[in-house]
């Protein structure tokens, strides 16, 4: 008897964290088919408020900028971050582990940290370019260069390249490290050259790693709004940021159903990198019991 | 006589300035089968990278047929390895991995109208393919193309591995502890399948081993290393029969080794006891160190034996009985198929071809003891010989130059 009602009141415990958890976001799902204007009186299933959005330039302009800047961020952080794995994987231990240390810091770190100093470093820099520039033109009069630079889609993109190749590396490196150490000898061996090898034997090996990190550091782009606040300048806004500026004006359930997509994005993503690492686990574990 | 083909020159390797191999002289013969025989941090391992080019040497040189190689890369040198763990690609099938080296294309400098170019040569595909299948009928491993690496056994991985690596057709295969991750029955049939093969291409396989059976078994050279350096070169015979100090006595196969002085030639005493042996060419009254094979001891009665023991311990280990005999405070192994029951006293009868006598070296009073098989372990005053620094400077017809 003590025992059921344990069980029953750990189902009820449960029930209501998951409650808290997702009662909200199930509200907003609810709401973006809702007929009427409202978010709290429910006047019968539409789309209305999809078919609203599609329409609006603001709204369709930001998902442009936020699917080119994650996209092209994805891309180069892949690049730099899986060279980057390898630099560190053929470091020795005793500089690697601090280095490692030091990649994680910026996950850890608040965005809104990362976003100021990224913002401060630009404005900086931009300056010193000011002055650079100015002294530039006045000294020739050839090429004429831009004095005046302004937070914008670059500046969006180098921030987002910079916070996602910590995310990279940090899903390659444990690929690399369970890749036996011999096979790149062995292709050597085999007469390629380390170019070669590394296409030929460590690309195959670690692509798994390299496959989830894009799809993380592509998640991670979609749905940053702190760090692109700061860094993406008065005139470019990604998706976060336009569904921010709308809740300052009157709250219109378009941004219900422009949050439901972007949930139901990120959570697909998510599923996807979820499933593909329990899928690797299992092949390497039946790899390894296969082998003895 | 066989030709040479790689010879390493005053070669020392320090990594983290420890040094790892202390000026390795040796060279590699055509054809031939040779062990690189040693304990674990030996230099081994370090010596086959050498040669692979995976490292270069602190100091000394590597020569192919005579030119300088340390700084050509391992894709630029014709030999090939069998890794220790296999490095099998994971993501390749069998045909694959043994195709890997073929479908890597090799630039070759060849003459174009008088001027030397570089120029890429491929092989053709019905060439690697009849080149792969012909080397795995080699191994025996005739139908297994289409099967994944994981879904092969570890005896069968290893067959891979070593027909990924001669079907580039090198000169020199090196081969890392290939049998090492194997049980011991396969590692059985796999020595004689590694010679047979070797036999077959009649190509040098240059081998390393920890396990003194396996070379014992393979090879036409050892070479036994210890500490970085080389302690002896030989036939597998002469190796066993011939060692020349108590490491080498001690790592290959079981041996008794004691103290003794050699009187004059042939003539040994030890246990205050002359002995004839086969012997000679030691300073009068030099101190040497006596080796007695556990096998070669012959057990009698007490009455009619040259030296008398007690039985401490034994120990049945199928074909004969380890036998812990007590001489007056020095126990020796002897391999014997009688039975002696612990506490029985017996006389032993040493033949002059029982006995081996070496030079004193570093590694005297360090091995041959077997004191430590019983409960009471006895200590020997053999401390005193131990100032006496290695003095293995002559040298057979062998390997090292």
């Amino acid at each position: 008897m003590m025992k059921r009602r344990h069980a029953a009141s750990n189902r009820f415990f449960m029930a209501l964290v998951f409650l808290f958890l997702y009662a909200p976001i199930f509200l907003l799902i609810v709401f973006s088919f809702n007929a009427g204007e409202s978010s709290v009186v429910w006047k019968g299933f539409s789309l209305k408020w999809y078919g609203e959005l599609f329409r609006d330039r603001l709204i369709m302009q930001s998902v442009y900028t936020t699917l080119l800047v994650s996209l092209l961020a994805t891309i180069i952080s892949t690049i730099a971050g899986t060279f980057a794995s390898i630099g560190f994987y053929s470091m020795r231990r005793r500089v690697r582990e601090p280095l490692m240390t030091i990649n994680s810091i910026p996950m850890m770190n608040a965005d809104i940290v990362t976003g100021v100093s990224l913002c401060l470093f630009f404005v900086a820099f931009f300056n010193l370019w000011g002055d650079f520039a100015g002294w530039i033109n006045s000294i020739q009069g050839l090429i004429t260069l831009p004095t005046r630079l302004n937070l914008g889609f670059g500046t969006l993109l180098l921030a987002h390249i910079s916070f996602n190749i910590p995310y990279v590396i940090l899903s390659v490196g444990p690929k690399l490290r369970q890749m036996d150490r011999n096979l790149v000898d062995a292709a050597q061996d085999l007469g390629c050259t380390w170019m070669q090898a590394f296409w030929k034997v460590i690309l195959p090996e670690i692509k798994p790693g390299i496959v989830s990190g894009a799809l993380i550091a592509f998640t991670m782009s979609v749905d940053d709004f702190v760090i692109s606040y700061f860094t993406a300048g008065s005139a470019t806004s990604t998706l976060a940021m336009q569904i921010y500026s709308m809740t300052k004006k009157r709250i219109s359930p378009k941004i219900n159903a422009i949050s439901t997509l972007l949930f139901i994005t990120v959570l697909v993503l998510l599923v996807i990198v979820n499933i593909r690492e329990s899928h690797q686990e299992r092949a390497a574990l039946t790899r390894q019991t296969g082998k003895k | 006589m066989s030709k040479e083909l790689i010879r390493l020159v005053n070669c020392s390797m320090a990594f983290d300035g420890e040094l790892v191999l202390d000026n390795m002289n040796l060279y590699f013969n055509d054809s031939e089968f040779l062990t690189l025989l040693g304990p674990s941090g030996c230099g081994k391992t370090t010596t086959l990278r050498i040669i692979g080019g995976f490292i270069t040497p602190t100091s000394g040189e590597v020569l192919f047929d005579g030119v300088r190689m340390n700084d050509i890369p391992p894709h630029l040198r014709q030999v090939n390895t069998v890794f220790q763990r296999y490095a099998l690609f994971p993501h390749l099938n069998v045909f694959e991995n043994v195709a890997f080296g073929l479908r890597i294309g090799r630039t070759e400098e060849k003459e174009v109208n008088g001027k030397k170019k570089k120029v890429k040569v491929r092989i053709p595909q019905d060439e690697i393919r009849q080149r792969v299948l012909e080397m795995l009928e080699v191994v025996s491993l005739k139908g297994f193309e289409n099967r994944r690496i994981t879904e092969l056994s570890g005896g069968q991985q290893q067959r891979v591995a070593i027909a990924r690596a001669l079907v580039n057709r090198p000169k020199v295969l090196l081969l890392d502890e290939p049998l090492g991750a194997l049980d011991l029955r396969l590692r059985k049939d796999m020595q004689s399948e590694l010679k047979r093969i070797q036999q077959q291409m009649g190509i040098t396989f240059i081998y390393v081993t920890h396990d003194q059976e396996e070379a014992l078994a393979m090879s036409d050279t050892i070479v036994v290393m210890d500490q970085g350096k080389i302690q002896q070169i030989g036939t597998p015979e002469d190796i066993y029969n011939e060692p020349k100090n108590a490491f080498v006595a001690d790592f290959i196969g079981e041996s008794n080794i004691l103290d003794g002085i050699m009187h004059e030639d042939y003539v040994v005493e030890f246990f205050n006891r002359k002995f004839k042996c086969l012997d000679k060419g030691f300073a009068p009254m030099e101190p040497v160190d006596v080796v007695i094979r556990p096998e070669d001891i012959d057990i009698v009665p007490m009455e009619k034996g040259q030296l008398r023991g007690t039985v401490t311990s034994v120990t049945f280990k199928g074909v004969h009985y380890d036998t812990i005999v007590d001489f007056k405070g020095f126990k020796w192994l002897i391999q014997t198929t009688d039975y002696h029951p612990v506490g029985e006293t017996i006389g032993i009868i040493l033949n002059p071809d029982d006995i081996h006598i070496m030079h004193k070296s570093q590694y005297s009073g360090m091995f041959g003891d077997y004191s430590s098989y019983s409960e009471e372990y006895e200590e020997m005053d053999d401390v005193t010989m131990l100032d006496e620094e290695e003095e293995d400077g002559p040298r057979e017809d062998g390997h090292e130059e």
